[in-house]
């Protein structure tokens, strides 16, 4: 019985849908990492400031960084959530390193989309 | 009792000095492991990535200040030990994404073999390690 009093508080969703979304984030980060190793070594010269800042100047990179970065943090969640419920048993503390999860990756999230976005 | 259906050994409250050291683990099992290992750093890092991110493309001032966080070093950080976090990083990352990879390949082309799961495990560890062995060359400047 897993409902009413008896319910689990905390879990994955249980199946295919972190399974598969753990990979298409994966994926599409792989993906970005290859657009920015070719928009690095296609900068001719060295890389400064202006080389390193001119890659995330156009909009549709700072659109697909943003979404890479939600994606991500959505990765990021789905694996340390599945490291707590390996090895975290008793549900207090594994709801608290939940939250805690959850603030650190949402605070990380917060700042690197300001960052991006006032380029 | 035959030698095959003797009693293995089973381990249920894992200790972590006396049968982690003693429990041999076959390669895949290191990249699996490994894998895991890489993830959480990375998510402990995390602050310190988005730092990195923020000063190395906000502005030339505080791309000064990045860059010079690895020579001269920041705060009461010395700049080798910058140098060393960074070289974790790049381990932690590629690790990270070739034994991810190695997880598409094997969802894809259904190469879940025991065979394949040894060569590809070898593959991810001497190309995640090669290669930072590499960037860290780079990154201390020995080339």
């Amino acid at each position: 019985m897993s409902y009413g009093s008896k319910r689990v508080v905390t879990g994955a969703h249980y199946g295919l849908r972190d399974w598969l979304a753990q990979r298409i984030t994966g994926a599409l980060f792989a993906l970005f990492t290859l657009i920015v190793l070719a928009e690095v070594v296609f900068t001719s010269g060295p890389l400064g400031y202006e080389g390193w800042a001119g890659i995330f100047a156009p909009q549709w990179m700072k659109a697909l960084t943003f979404a890479v970065f939600i994606a991500i943090a959505y990765h990021i969640w789905i694996g340390m959530r599945d490291i707590w419920m390996d090895y975290v048993k008793p549900v207090g503390i594994r709801l608290t390193l939940h939250v805690f999860t959850i603030v650190w990756l949402v605070g990380c999230l917060g700042w690197a989309v300001q960052v991006l976005w006032r380029l | 009792m035959t030698e095959l259906s003797k009693k293995r050994p089973e381990f249920r409250n894992i200790n972590a000095f006396k049968d982690l050291t003693t429990y041999r683990l076959p390669l895949a099992g290191w990249v699996s492991i490994l894998h895991r290992a890489s993830g959480g750093l990375m998510f402990l890092l995390l602050p310190l990535i988005v730092w990195l991110f923020d000063t190395s493309v906000s502005s030339e001032i505080s791309h000064d200040v990045f860059q010079s966080a690895f020579s001269g070093g920041i705060g009461f950080v010395p700049g080798w030990f910058m140098k060393l976090v960074a070289l974790a990083l790049i381990w932690a990352y590629l690790h990270h994404l070739i034994a991810g990879l190695r997880h598409l390949y094997m969802d894809v082309n259904h190469a879940v073999s025991k065979e394949f799961g040894q060569s590809s495990a070898i593959f991810t560890l001497a190309l995640s390690i090669g290669l930072t062995l590499i960037l860290g060359a780079k990154l201390f400047g020995l080339y």
